[in-house]
């Protein structure tokens, strides 16, 4: 079946502050770029007090904005707790990109929660899913220059694994739509070097 | 130029949900814009904010959601098109001049938008706004996406100037707040805003002998309406098959996506309805009178479930219907393609495994909270303080119902916008704790007012603690009555609040900077022994909402504080357990707890510097 013709319903999530938003906008942007037909949904409001932030991208024959708990084909987590919490959206053929950049929830850093170690966090997803991949977005956004576009990595760490319908030159060019001249070179690296690492893995 | 103002494009425009309506209403010629902000609808009168002066179009953000109904009815009245949006609460207190102009019409287009919030994201309840047009006679389109919002608007505007009726147009947050691309059109020459009042108030004032005879018309224009719905392509059938499905709005894709899933293409037919009020039902009937078995998918109430019995009732047709009537679709939150797969499966016998939900561990969670730097929360801890948790605290709609949460825990009782202060009034007659009701400036201007003119002149005892922090927070910064910061500098406020509560014939007022902790405290204690003889006491706790007065001012934070590490907080740590500013976390070495404060998060308001002696400023 050619990829236009299927579905494909990928889960995003973080914390507030973290560009979710953006990054959901620029996966929109480059499938309309690639001509496949798409619908995204966004949570606004008391969700962006520094809590959770949520929104979905569907695309492909899929018309439901919303996924329902088991129905996510990719979940892209901007962090890792986030990306546990996402669980029950995920199935056994879900692929889960996730940061590892931990963010601490305030009760954590107050002392009254502990956050749980990486490693104990990424086995929780490990069994139940296809694939976890780990982006250390943070650590490669920094060393291009481009602190601020982590969120951007791992939109191309999700266009470099070849499962969406949009190339990367889709993805690059809903960049220059969304993102202003004068902050779009820093932010086609930081795709570019997402892009490539995905594709290390696809 | 905004980029909704932009000329026809070829490539599709990727827009929100409210993004679509504002550029439909545009393409319409819409020439008055008025709105109070809710959440999931307030970005429709935002873009209306920022794009009108250079459209010719009038906006304004009114104060509260009757007012921006009353002016957008003048306007429509004037023959000006005219737009009001607002979230489905927002027609509450809309309602009473919904019901009635619904008989006197407009000469121009008017589309009232209510944004539903199914499942209340942000909102304190889930009403079905449907049945608002049944009530009033209003016809009603409800859209599915950003394009159907956009071709929806455009209809309603006909449709509302065809009929001199406004016309509603029911959106969900998933239609609000879904982005997808649409395909606009172009926007008529700017026509301006200019409108004329011809007399006729024996039609247009509702004595009641003139509602006697609008009450007919009314009956009358709803039978024509109904012809028209009949007839709309916004209605439609889709598939064949024996097996009926009737849906409308978000629900009809999560219907095609269960369909399609299911491989039930060729078994299931679909009436897809988009003109929900007059319903269409001859062609309801006609529907049900095809099928064998007919499931309706909606969200919330069983508003088209029900007109689909009183069709078949009416037409002797015996085919089944179900819905939430048979409990098939929940009726509670919002609906998903599993939840409908399950129903369809149920229903028509069709095997259907729904996937394994693995559960999430046990997580920290992250509730959202008070922002680093929120007055409030000075606000709440100077009350605390002084009236512990004797007092009963009534609250009100805003980013300030969070202190809701521990540590503070400076939230009681709340129904609605501007409850609060009324609520507190009756809570003071009937029992003996003190009662401190509070309410943010916005909310104040908004529903507060009758509610503390009530408690002067039946002498109830409150003390209204008014949460000034300059702007309508919660929704986005929309400006009020009150505002004094803007892109352009200070300015006087239009409303002064003080000045609006004396007028209230409040006598005890004092307005109080919350960020000075001792000296609240002082003015809160004074007022806790005045109360009992004044009745009514207001403070207005002023300070700006940190993140509006950054945006506005540009101004950079220039301090922070610190704690001494040198002392331990092993002891204490009332600054997490009485404050709780996000900006403090713990550490532990040699298994002494310190408490720390994180820079990046500060704003500098010193607030627990005033608390704790340990904590200094640092300049940066």
């Amino acid at each position: 079946m050619k990829k236009e013709n299927e579905a494909f319903r990928i889960f995003f999530t973080g914390v507030g502050g973290q560009g979710t938003l953006l990054a959901t906008r620029l996966v929109g942007e480059a499938a309309l770029e690639a001509g496949v037909p798409v619908l995204m949904s966004e949570i606004h409001g008391m969700a962006q007090r520094g809590g959770v932030v949520e929104s979905s991208v569907v695309m492909g024959r899929a018309v439901s904005p919303t996924i329902a708990d088991g129905e996510a084909d990719i979940v892209v987590a901007f962090e890792p707790l986030e990306a546990v919490r996402a669980l029950p959206k995920c199935n056994p053929k879900t692929v889960v990109i996730t940061s590892i950049s931990p963010i601490l929830p305030f009760a954590v850093t107050v002392g009254q929660r502990v956050y749980p170690d990486l490693e104990a966090l990424y086995g929780m997803i490990e069994p139940k899913v296809a694939s976890l991949i780990r982006v250390d977005a943070e650590g490669l956004a920094k060393s291009l220059g481009a602190e601020r576009s982590s969120n951007v990595v791992m939109i191309g760490v999700l266009a470099g694994l070849g499962i969406l319908p949009a190339s990367k030159s889709c993805f690059e060019q809903a960049l220059r739509i969304i993102i202003p001249e004068r902050l779009l070179e820093p932010n086609l690296r930081a795709l570019g070097a997402g892009y490539e690492f995905g594709s290390e893995r696809s | 130029m905004h980029e909704l103002l932009i000329e026809q494009t070829q490539r599709p425009q990727l827009l929100l949900g409210n993004e679509a309506i504002v550029r439909g209403a545009l393409e319409s010629g819409v020439g008055f814009v008025a709105a109070y902000p809710g959440t999931p609808s307030s970005e429709i009168v935002d873009r209306f904010a920022q794009l009108g002066g250079e459209a010719g179009i009038y906006v304004e953000y009114s104060v509260n959601e009757k007012v921006s109904m009353e002016v957008s009815a003048a306007a429509a009245i004037c023959g000006v098109r005219s737009l009001c949006a607002m979230k489905h609460v927002g027609l509450n207190v809309a309602a009473d001049a919904f019901m009635t102009l619904s008989y006197v019409g407009v000469k121009a287009g008017m589309v009232i938008v209510v944004a539903d919030d199914p499942f209340l994201h942000s909102s304190q309840n889930e009403q079905d706004t449907r049945y608002y047009a049944k009530l009033s006679g209003i016809p009603m389109l409800e859209p599915a996406t950003p394009q159907e919002a956009y071709r929806m608007v455009i209809e309603a505007f006909r449709i509302s100037e065809k009929f001199r009726t406004p016309c509603l147009l029911r959106t969900t947050t998933r239609v609000n707040h879904c982005r997808g691309p649409v395909e606009i059109g172009t926007i008529p020459p700017a026509r301006g805003f200019s409108g004329e009042f011809k007399k006729d108030p024996f039609n247009l004032v509702t004595l009641p002998a003139v509602g006697r005879k609008l009450r007919l018309a009314l009956l009358d224009r709803t039978q024509r309406l109904r012809e028209e719905s009949e007839g709309s392509p916004l209605n439609f059938v889709s598939g064949t098959g024996d097996l009926g499905i009737i849906t409308s709005g978000v629900s009809h894709l999560h219907v095609l996506d269960a369909v399609r899933s299911m491989g039930l293409e060729d078994k299931v037919k679909i009436l897809k309805l988009g003109f929900t009020h007059p319903q269409p039902k001859a062609l309801i009937t006609e529907f049900l009178a095809g099928v064998a078995k007919a499931l309706v998918v909606e969200e919330v109430e069983p508003f088209i479930e029900e007109a689909a019995k009183v069709c078949a009732q009416e037409s002797k047709l015996s085919v089944e219907i179900a819905g939430k009537g048979k409990g098939l679709v929940p009726q509670a939150f919002e609906l998903d393609s599993v939840k409908v797969k399950k129903a369809i499966g149920n229903f028509f016998g069709i095997a259907y495994e729904p996937p394994n939900v693995i559960d999430a561990p046990d997580l920290p969670q992250r509730p959202p909270n008070l922002c680093p730097g929120c007055p409030h929360r000075a606000t709440y801890y100077a009350v605390k303080k002084v009236f512990g948790e004797e007092a009963i605290y009534p609250t009100d709609i805003g980013c300030y119902t969070l202190g809701i949460l521990p540590p503070l825990n400076a939230a009681d009782f709340l129904i609605c916008m501007g409850s609060g202060v009324s609520t507190a009034g009756g809570f003071s007659k009937v029992q003996d704790r003190p009662v401190v009701p509070f309410i943010g400036d916005s909310t104040f201007f908004h529903a507060g007012v009758p509610g503390l003119i009530n408690a002067v002149s039946n002498g109830h005892k409150i003390l209204l603690v008014i949460l000034d922090n300059g702007t309508t927070a919660m929704t986005g910064h929309q400006p009020h009555p009150g505002v004094e910061l803007t892109e352009k500098g200070r300015i006087e406020p239009k409303v002064s609040l003080e000045r609006l509560v004396r007028g209230c014939g409040v006598t005890l007022v004092e307005t109080i900077n919350p960020l000075q902790v001792k000296k609240s405290q002082q003015v809160i204690r004074d007022f806790k022994n005045k109360i009992n003889e004044a009745g009514v006491g207001v403070i207005i706790s002023k300070s700006p909402c940190p993140l509006f007065e950054n945006r506005m001012t540009k101004k950079k934070k220039k301090i922070v504080f610190r704690t001494d590490e040198s002392k331990s907080c092993a002891e204490c740590k009332k600054c997490i357990t009485e404050l709780g500013c996000p900006a403090f976390f713990v550490e532990s070495s040699d298994g002494v707890e310190h408490v720390f404060i994180d820079e990046s998060l500060c704003m500098g308001c010193s607030v627990c510097s005033q608390i704790c002696d340990s904590i200094s400023p640092k300049r940066i």
